[in-house]
């Protein structure tokens, strides 16, 4: 009860700081699915490149959070500002899932409905987006989903180099030995990831059903 | 008869696919009249499918080459060489997120025709194949495998094409689904005339539908023959197959090319 009592008392700053945080996580994932979604595309039909970036993708994904970020410090325009810096580093971690769904989504098109499509004079372009993407759409949805996900656990860690969002209160909660501080920081973030697996699953509901 | 009247439809001249190191078909020789109904009879793996993909350049031959309306099948436009053929593969080739009417409208739509004459085109079809109008909203897996199929034809028959390929359309269907669809099938043909080329493993289903039917075996083309000629021929693959398939054949090739 006493989390509660403190965030009631902080409410304004509770507020402020989840914004933040949906901005860093809302920001990066329409980053990621703008970058990751056309790159799935690509190596879903250029088969050679597929290894190559699925693995680069990968390898982003190993590397430490808390160390990505600290790379990215040094940086000129970007160490500038710390929120662009946790945007760019959200951004490169959400893409895997995207690039990877994206991928497996449409190369799980029934072959034979694209040869269907081919035979009767559709265009590569014709295909894609009135076949592929479109029968593809809710595993690529559920990738952004995952993405989404991942974002808003990974956001709080973006307080440590003052990017803001909730990881402030879990940081400043660690630093003071107080649980309730840590907890005002977690609880929010731990509705927003619902919150994102809610609303991107209502989503892909939505367009399986049509 | 204009000069390109009786020019073949369709011809293959000296013909050679290969994958890697497979040998799909070689020296295949073949003319394809205007209005005739040809039909590929084989086994699997005997490449019906690829002389059918080779008509629509979904395959490209190795060597030799395929005169449609005599233009090579290759130099001409790959896109508008597609969309003057309609295509009929075994019941998945409907587009599952699309309606039946979505699915038939599809080559005159990418085509460019306005909205109102695809929307009436799509309910003259659907009444061409024998399917109620009120299907027109449903989605294939809606659909029965009969009605699927027939969905198929229409689509294939949409803009109006001289040439249909059809790679066995029926063979995924009960066999009473299927006599009626083959029935229906001869009824049209009567009506349409259109060149159709016709894959199927089913000697019965030649017999009927074929004005000619072309066997094949391991990738080479055996003989051309009518339906009658079939029945006699002493060639051994013919004879084989005509063995295989047992008595009642006759009355199957009455139509023969009538």
């Amino acid at each position: 009860m006493n989390v509660i009592r403190f965030m009631v008392e902080n409410q304004a700053q509770v507020l402020e700081l989840t914004l933040e945080h949906l901005w860093l996580v809302g920001v990066s994932t329409f980053l990621a699915t703008l970058i990751g979604v056309p790159l799935g595309i690509l190596i879903a039909h250029r088969r050679q490149l597929n290894r190559p970036v699925l693995a680069g993708a990968n390898i982003i994904q190993t590397i430490p959070s808390l160390a990505l970020f600290g790379f990215l410090l040094p940086v000129p325009w970007l160490g500038a500002r710390s929120d662009r810096l946790a945007i760019l580093a959200l951004t490169l971690y959400a893409l895997l899932p995207i690039i990877r769904n994206t991928y497996e989504g449409i190369r799980g098109v029934d072959a034979a409905v694209l040869e269907a499509g081919r035979g009767m004079g559709m265009t590569e372009v014709q295909l894609l987006f009135q076949v592929e993407l479109p029968l593809a759409m809710s595993v690529i949805l559920s990738g952004i989903r995952v993405a989404a996900v991942i974002s808003v656990g990974l956001a709080t860690i973006a307080a440590a180099i003052g990017a803001g969002g909730l990881g402030e209160f879990i940081f400043r909660g660690l630093a003071m030995v107080d649980d309730r501080v840590i907890l005002a920081g977690a609880i929010p973030a731990a509705i927003l990831a619902l919150l994102a697996d809610f609303s991107v699953g209502w989503l892909e509901r939505r367009l399986r059903l049509r | 008869m204009s000069a390109e009247n009786t020019n073949p439809a369709i011809e293959f001249r000296d013909v050679a696919y290969r994958v890697g190191e497979t040998q799909v078909l070689s020296g295949f020789n073949l003319h394809i009249a205007r209005g005739e109904t040809l039909v590929l009879l084989g086994r699997s793996g005997s490449g019906k499918t690829t002389t059918l993909k080779l008509i629509n350049r979904l395959a490209t031959p190795t060597s030799g080459e395929v005169l449609v309306n005599g233009a090579s099948a290759c130099e001409s436009d790959v896109i508008r060489l597609r969309r003057g053929m309609g295509y009929v593969i075994q019941e998945v080739g409907l587009f599952p997120h699309f309606t039946v009417a979505r699915n038939i409208g599809l080559v005159p739509k990418i085509g460019g025709w306005p909205e109102e004459k695809v929307r009436a085109r799509v309910e003259e079809l659907l009444q061409l194949v024998g399917l109620p109008a009120e299907l027109a909203s449903r989605y294939p897996h809606q659909l029965s495998g009969g009605q699927r199929q027939r969905v198929g034809v229409a689509r294939a028959l949409a803009a109006d094409p001289n040439i249909l390929l059809m790679d066995e359309p029926f063979g995924a269907l009960d066999p009473l689904t299927r006599d009626e669809l083959q029935r229906e099938f001869l009824l049209l043909q009567r009506r349409l005339r259109k060149t159709v080329v016709f894959v199927t493993h089913d000697l019965r289903e030649a017999l009927r539908l074929g004005s000619r039917i072309a066997l094949m075996e391991a990738g080479r083309l055996v003989t051309v023959l009518s339906p009658r000629e079939f029945l006699t021929s002493p060639d051994p693959w013919a004879s084989a197959y005509v063995r295989a398939f047992g008595d009642g054949l006759e009355s199957a090739a009455n139509r023969g090319a009538s």
